[in-house]
């Protein structure tokens, strides 16, 4: 179907299925429950798992497949963020334009910034992404204030022109909407104990995350995918055989970029505010992280990963010490007191120290993320747990080693 | 000419802090070819050193004043530190002011601590794998030593002062015969330039002068060739990571009275010293330190007015564009070595 085969095929088809159901399936416990605070079906959770699904799988297509680390991918988050508010306030608050606009300009920054970068490899390319990010950041904070509005972020107001949407009337600032349909509307189903949020900006959100994820499925299995992969294994011979790498690494990191954008407008989309903070470091740390962490090279890793991510941070940061006293009131008031002490240094403020000591196991004994470790419980599943003769070769047809990241 | 001088002496304190992490971070890779993102953390571990230990000093009993009452009519209540009560006022109280240089003594020996455990404890695994998994597991480590530190201390500045000898400013100019007033600078920060300039000195002498760095020279040249003769390259390097560390600590003891130390300062400073060291150029440590204060010293000029009204926004972006200018027209940096890093 769609040019894919057949195992592709149903691949996609389950991952529709799994979004289309994420409103149920992330509402798995009944309302009051003591298990309520798990449930992660409220629309902003789900909408962000979507986009930063989107801005993993970008990412992806340049790290997984070149092998090329950019510490600087929040630079285009931030740019689709800012092109998306302009249109919304300029032309029309209709998503579609604002999107499109948020692709394009973070498009042409991607190959401005890549066309440079990608002149040096390894960690030096990390760094020039990195300087070009943190750049663009402390510019939209300081020289660019009139385009980005510094530190208070650029926000929608009742004077902007709007041309499309006509005068405004009333005293309240419009929401962004598709073709009329607000994007912050849903429809509520109680059934079973739950309540299901069927929201409209979630499943916009969703259908551009398919499309997004199958142009990354057909763009891993076609040749240009696998002159990516040849970038990344051995760029050397690739230039022996005639082939010039820079035209495919640019190519990669211009349309990584543009999933960058394309989240970031989505993000505006969904919140009408552009800040400058979305282009700090830190934020294109944490798509490194998901990436990693779900699996780098998969086509399902990065959306793991950001799933996991996003749904873990909520999660997390909501359970305090009353929640924690309540789940181990049954231990002895000694023990119960210094359970609740280690949980708490991990849940609420401390969810960072989770997410750091994660990362670190993952990174150390499971480089393949998340998708390796299903991969490997599966077959384990499949042939039992039966020792390998040490002279067992796991690879009886030698083929050559699989060479290392670059950077 | 005034102006001229006062931004280089205002780039030295900020360039020696670069160039103290630049060093550390050099010595790292070029012994142990690892890409360490958790020194910017271990640079913020050293500041809070300096706050450790002026805490310690500052633990006091308490005792009630029977003549005093305080607004409510109780008896006062009165502070005295363990330290003042031991050594008498004028001791303890010297110590306690002097916490910062005293916690110099009081770091070194915790910092190549850090630096054993990190590296015996997690980078040891990671020489084989590639550089991508060492700088994330590093990148990894460091947020956990900051959100360990935030626990511990708060996410809240801790104003660490200098001694009360050093505090405030003196006409440096009118010493070096400038008309006065023109130069006014803070005792602190020439403290800092001086020691940081001690500290690169005693590190550089000791890989020059020692057997035990010239081991360490041959041993980043050529390792194999080193551990053939029988030497126990390993240990060595260890030790140099343990060092790394007490350069990186002690940079961030001295700078906690320049900037109150929180617990993101360390990823502030990373940020911009892994710039350093690329510009310097990968494995060379002359480079970073000529780096390290280059880009300090340029990062103040551009803040003066004159130029920021020719290039508004450019103080705050000169090092990232000096960067990305150096890398492309010099590809490894200013005093890269030939195959260090190119893959």
């Amino acid at each position: 179907m769609l040019g894919l085969n057949k195992k592709d095929t149903t691949f996609l088809l389950i991952v529709i299925a799994l979004t289309i159901a994420t409103p149920i399936i992330l509402q798995p416990f009944a309302e009051g429950s003591e298990l309520a605070q798990f449930n992660g079906g409220y629309p902003d959770l789900m909408q962000k798992i979507a986009i930063f699904g989107i801005f993993a799988v970008g990412f992806n297509i340049l790290f997984g497949l070149t092998g090329y680390l950019s510490f600087g991918h929040a630079a285009f988050l931030g740019i689709g963020s800012y092109a998306a508010v302009w249109m919304m306030k300029l032309l029309t608050m209709n998503v579609i334009p604002a999107i499109l606009l948020a692709m394009i300009v973070s498009g042409l920054f991607a190959a401005a910034i890549g066309y440079v970068s990608l002149r040096r490899s390894g960690i030096y390319f990390s760094i020039l992404t990195l300087a070009f990010a943190q750049m663009s950041y402390k510019m939209a904070y300081s020289v660019l204030t009139p385009l980005t509005n510094g530190e208070t972020g650029l926000q929608l107001s009742l004077d902007d022109p709007r041309i499309l949407d006509g005068a405004m009337e009333g005293t309240s600032l419009p929401v962004t909407n598709i073709f009329g349909i607000a994007m912050n509307s849903s429809y509520k189903l109680e059934a079973l104990g739950r309540v299901f949020t069927f929201n409209v900006g979630f499943y916009f959100c969703a259908l551009i995350a398919i499309i997004a994820f199958y142009v990354a499925i057909r763009l891993f299995r076609s040749p240009f995918g696998m002159m990516l992969r040849a970038v990344k294994s051995n760029q050397q011979r690739m230039t022996y055989t005639g082939l010039d790498p820079k035209p495919y690494t640019l190519a990669a990191f211009v349309i990584s970029g543009m999933y960058a954008g394309l989240a970031g407008g989505l993000l505006a989309a969904m919140d009408p505010l552009a800040g400058a903070d979305r282009m700090l470091w830190t934020a294109s740390g944490e798509v490194v992280i998901m990436t990693i962490l779900g699996g780098a090279g998969t086509l399902m890793g990065p959306v793991l990963g950001a799933g996991v991510i996003k749904y873990l941070e909520n999660i997390f940061s909501k359970i305090n010490e009353t929640v924690l006293h309540g789940w181990f009131h049954w231990l002895p008031d000694g023990i119960e007191d210094v359970v609740i002490w280690v949980f708490a240094r991990f849940t609420g403020e401390g969810w960072h120290l989770t997410l750091g000591v994660t990362f670190m196991l993952v990174v150390t004994f499971l480089p393949g993320g998340l998708v390796e470790g299903l991969k490997r419980i599966s077959t384990r599943i499949k042939h039992g747990s039966q020792k390998r003769d040490k002279y067992d070769d796991p690879d009886p047809e030698h083929r050559p080693e699989a060479s290392k990241h670059v950077a | 000419m005034e102006t001229i001088l006062l931004q280089l002496l205002n780039g030295l304190d900020k360039g020696s802090a670069y160039a103290l992490i630049a060093l550390g971070l050099t010595l790292i890779f070029g012994t142990l070819g690892v890409v360490n993102f958790a020194h910017g953390a271990i640079f913020m571990i050293g500041a809070f050193c300096a706050v450790t230990l002026s805490r310690i000093l500052n633990w006091s009993f308490e005792t009630i004043d029977p003549e005093k009452l305080d607004f409510l009519g109780n008896p006062a209540k009165i502070k005295t530190p363990y330290v003042e009560a031991w050594f008498g006022p004028e001791f303890g109280g010297a110590l306690i002011d002097w916490a910062v240089p005293l916690a110099i003594l009081f770091s070194i020996p915790i910092m190549i601590a850090v630096g054993f455990a990190m590296e015996r404890g997690l980078i040891k695994h990671f020489y084989k794998r590639p550089h991508a998994d060492q700088i994330l597991v590093t990148f990894g480590l460091a947020i956990v030593l900051q959100e360990v530190i935030k626990y511990f201390y708060g996410a809240n500045p801790i104003s660490t002062p200098a001694p009360d000898a050093f505090k405030g400013s003196f006409d440096f100019g009118a010493m070096l015969g400038f008309d006065p007033n023109m130069i006014i600078y803070p005792y602190w920060r020439l403290i800092y330039f001086g020691f940081a300039a001690v500290v690169i000195g005693a590190v550089f002498s000791f890989l020059q002068f020692t057997t035990f760095g010239m081991v360490v020279r041959a041993g980043m040249a050529d390792r194999e060739t080193v551990g053939l003769l029988g030497i126990n390259i390993d240990r060595r390097f260890t030790f140099m990571f343990g060092l790394a560390a007490a350069v990186a600590g002690l940079a961030g003891v001295m700078y906690a009275p320049i900037l109150s130390p929180n617990y993101h300062m360390g990823m502030d400073f990373l940020v911009l010293c892994f710039v350093v060291v690329v510009v310097g150029g990968m494995g060379s440590l002359p480079g970073a330190v000529a780096a390290g204060f280059l880009l300090g010293i340029l990062e103040s000029f551009a803040s003066m007015n004159a130029i920021k009204s020719i290039l508004p926004g450019i103080d705050q972006i000169i090092i990232y564009l000096v960067a990305i200018v150096i890398l492309l027209t010099r590809p490894r940096g200013l005093m890269g070595k030939k195959g260090v890093m190119e893959e």
